[in-house]
């Protein structure tokens, strides 16, 4: 079922774009994966972005979620920190800057598309697919709610349903990957009057970016955040003030999550393949010594039973000898006896 | 059967009888509302939290707990340590109980629960760590069930059929060793992708082989903890074997765990210094990372030692529990205290009271249970009709 809907969209794909749908990430083999080549992604600028909340009102809408209790149009609703929920696919965040004399700067929070995501790596069915479009989609008919994903995204994306008692789904942004599909740019990207939001390719986006680096030094943090966070990733990022102070950690490192867990992955069939020798092996001692052991054990029981048996003869020939001696003295005795008794009578006679 | 029912009468309102059937109701009444309104009614998961206690104590615990079995087995049939023989099978039984409660523990856990094959028949998401994890579990599962039908056989008096189960004793041995070297390391291996939520003092790359070995020592500790226990309620179900083998056990797992325990420490160590992370010690989660290496590594080792030494039956047992504690305090500390460390208190995990109940509710089923096989089956005492066959 699932794979005829992936079929029936990468079909779609093909018709509007030329772009198929990609293989199910198999992000833990040993190769090298730097990304599809022709991938897609967006670059968000927050030096141009004002915070109008207008991204998220499309978010919503494109996607039909249920719309939250105060309006986009409330700006006050930034002065909470908030992340993605089970109804919020982005959320844009607001970070007072103190003594920089700067306004306030604003962050996006929503899923990157990791070039080798970790969502994609750890779910145990594979429910989680990176596209040839670079969005990182999510096949709801396969999951089973396990929320390890949740576990593995550095970027704590994947939102749950739990309140849902029967078919519970993770939820996150789908790079609109129906609309970049047919060929229609992401609701939030679309409605950007600023244009802090770019949609391209992955590719040209870097050199987008680093030309907005390079013109203007002293309004950009020289760094493009997703260009090599956790391995790369398709979203890009540009800020005027440390990553880190609009809530990005800067410590993930550029290991990309499928090689983190490669390595345990590796010793399985070693442990497959070694343990059975080495223990059959030990068994095989533990059964050697245990023979050993009985052999000796019998050896020494025979040896006893020998010695205990000559001892017995032995003692029965001194038996013998001295009941025979016994005997002879007796004899002795009887005709020393009967030697006298017949004497007597003839020296009573005698007497 | 008669006599089961007068039997059952009799002890119906014992303590045992009165605090379990409680906690029984109540874990049912949570049961029906946690697969009626679904999870966020009855736990404190979040989306920053996904796994609370009932993967980190149901989980990561029950199935270190549940190691007795294959270290006992491995040792009485692989090593060939015959004289441990009478503790096999009250090991496998628990080893069977809880691995069986671990797989329904996951039911309440995971949000679509009937979907828990899709992995095996629908689609294998081979790349994850806890699809191997799923894998064995469910293969391993199965060893123990047949470990320990033998015993089962033996009660139904169905003896051909426990002849052949006898005959795999070997294979499934080495099959199960296997499978728990593979799914108790890869219990750890679940956090390896996670090295900017999980605390540095705890992240190493040396997990999996970490809880490979605590798994060791969780499961030659319950050995000594579940026999004393045993043999306090069940002495009457002993037979002679049993009961002369008991203080060797005692010894001879109290000197191996001792071993083991201080193994542990040289790496925890050497994992420490392979990352540099001395300089975590001075810190909150450094003080409370030497409370669990110092306090329930270096400590129960030390006791251990002692306690063998001087033939000091009672100490080797409390040093057993204090080791059990401390397996349990290491994987809650992995999952719950040291994950998310860096998240602000706000956003922290707190079990909600409802997941407490359940995890009571899932411990006391497996008592319950175990109680029923021991007084029925042979378990302490050598079946008479299959006596010094093993
Ligand atoms: S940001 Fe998280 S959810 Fe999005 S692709 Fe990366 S790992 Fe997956
Ligand atoms: S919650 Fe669903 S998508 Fe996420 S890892 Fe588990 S099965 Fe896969
Ligand atoms: S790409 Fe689509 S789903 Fe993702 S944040 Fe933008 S509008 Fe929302």
């Amino acid at each position: 079922m699932s794979i005829s809907r992936r079929k029936f969209l990468g079909w779609i794909g093909a018709a509007g774009f030329g772009m198929t749908v990609g293989k199910t990430a198999r992000a833990a083999s040993n190769k090298h994966f730097s990304g599809y080549p022709d991938s897609m992604g967006v670059l968000y600028d927050n030096v141009l972005c004002i915070g109008c909340r207008k991204c998220e009102a499309s978010c919503q809408k494109v996607n039909d979620l249920p719309m939250p209790p105060k309006p986009f149009e409330d700006l006050t609703v930034m002065d909470q920190n908030r992340r993605t929920d089970a109804d919020t696919f982005l959320v844009m965040n607001k970070y007072e800057q103190v003594g920089n004399g700067r306004g306030p700067v604003f962050s996006r929070m929503g899923c990157n598309h990791c070039l080798e995501p970790a969502c994609a790596s750890s779910c145990f069915v594979a429910a989680y697919s990176k596209t040839k479009t670079g969005a990182v989609t999510y096949d709801a008919s396969v999951c089973v709610g396990c929320r390890y994903c949740m576990i593995a995204c550095p970027f704590n994306i994947p939102a749950y349903e739990y309140d849902e008692a029967f078919t519970p789904r993770i939820r996150k942004c789908t790079f609109c990957y129906p609309r970049i599909s047919k060929g229609l740019l992401p609701g939030c990207v679309e409605i950007c009057p600023t244009e802090a939001l770019t949609y391209g390719k992955r590719s040209d986006l870097l050199k987008v970016a680093r030309q907005r680096i390079q013109q203007a030094p002293d309004r950009y943090v020289d760094h493009i955040y997703g260009e090599n966070e956790m391995g790369g990733t398709n979203w890009l990022y540009l800020s005027g003030v440390p990553f880190k102070d609009i809530g990005m950690r800067e410590d993930l490192g550029v290991t990309p999550a499928p090689a983190l867990t490669s390595g345990a992955l590796g010793a399985v069939p070693i442990v497959v393949g070694l343990w059975p020798v080495l223990l059959t092996g030990i068994y095989a001692m533990s059964k050697r010594k245990e023979k050993i052991s009985q052999q000796e054990t019998q050896q020494a029981v025979t040896e006893a039973l020998e010695k205990a048996q000559s001892e017995a003869d032995s003692k029965l020939e001194q038996a013998m000898a001295k009941a025979q001696k016994e005997k002879e003295t007796a004899i002795d005795k009887a005709v020393k006896k009967a030697l006298e008794e017949a004497a007597k009578p003839k020296s009573e006679e005698e007497a | 059967m008669s006599s089961d029912a007068t039997t059952a009468k009799q002890s119906l309102f014992t303590p045992f009888n009165v605090v379990a059937g409680l906690i029984v109701v109540l874990g049912l009444i949570v049961t029906g509302l946690r697969f009626t309104k679904g999870l966020g009614t009855v736990t404190n998961l979040s989306d920053y939290n996904p796994w609370g206690i009932w993967i980190g104590f149901d989980l990561l615990v029950g199935v270190a707990l549940a190691a007795g079995g294959y270290v006992t087995s491995a040792a009485v049939y692989i090593f060939g340590f015959k004289k441990y023989h009478s503790a096999v099978r009250p090991a496998i039984l628990t080893g069977f109980l809880g691995y069986a409660l671990v797989v329904l523990a996951l039911h309440y856990d995971v949000g679509q629960p009937w979907r828990l094959p899709y992995p095996f028949i629908v689609q294998p998401g081979t790349t994850s760590l806890l699809f191997e994890v799923a894998a064995c579990v469910a293969l391993y599962l199965t060893v123990l069930f047949l470990e320990f039908s033998p015993a089962a056989l033996e009660w139904l008096g169905l003896q051909r059929l426990r002849k052949y189960i006898v005959r795999l004793t070997m294979v499934l041995t080495i099959f199960g060793v296997i499978l728990s070297t593979l799914h108790q390391s890869s219990l750890g291996a679940l956090f390896l992708i996670a090295p900017s939520k999980l605390h540095p003092l705890w992240y190493s790359s040396y997990i999996p082989i970490y809880f490979f070995i605590t798994s060791i020592i969780a499961g030659l500790s319950m050995v000594i903890f579940e026999g004393t226990l045993s043999h306090r309620y069940f002495a009457d179900k002993m037979d002679e074997t049993h009961l002369q083998e008991k203080d060797d056990i005692v010894l001879g797992f109290g000197k191996a765990a001792s071993l083991v325990l201080a193994g542990y420490l040289i790496i925890k160590i050497i994992g420490i210094s392979a990352d540099n992370n001395w300089h975590y010690l001075s810190t909150g989660y450094g003080v409370w990372f030497l409370v669990e290496l110092i306090g329930f590594v270096a400590l129960p080792s030390f006791l251990y030692a002692v306690g063998t030494r001087d033939k000091n039956l009672l100490l080797i047992k409390w040093t057993a529990v204090w080791t059990v504690l401390g397996v349990i305090l290491n994987r809650l500390n992995v999952c719950l205290i040291a994950f998310n460390w860096q998240l602000p208190s706000s956003e922290r995990y707190v079990p909600h009271w409802m997941e407490i109940v359940i995890s009571v509710f899932i411990v006391t089923l497996g008592l319950i249970i175990f109680r029923f096989i021991v007084t029925r089956m042979p378990i302490f005492y050598e079946h008479p009709d299959y006596e010094g066959e093993h």
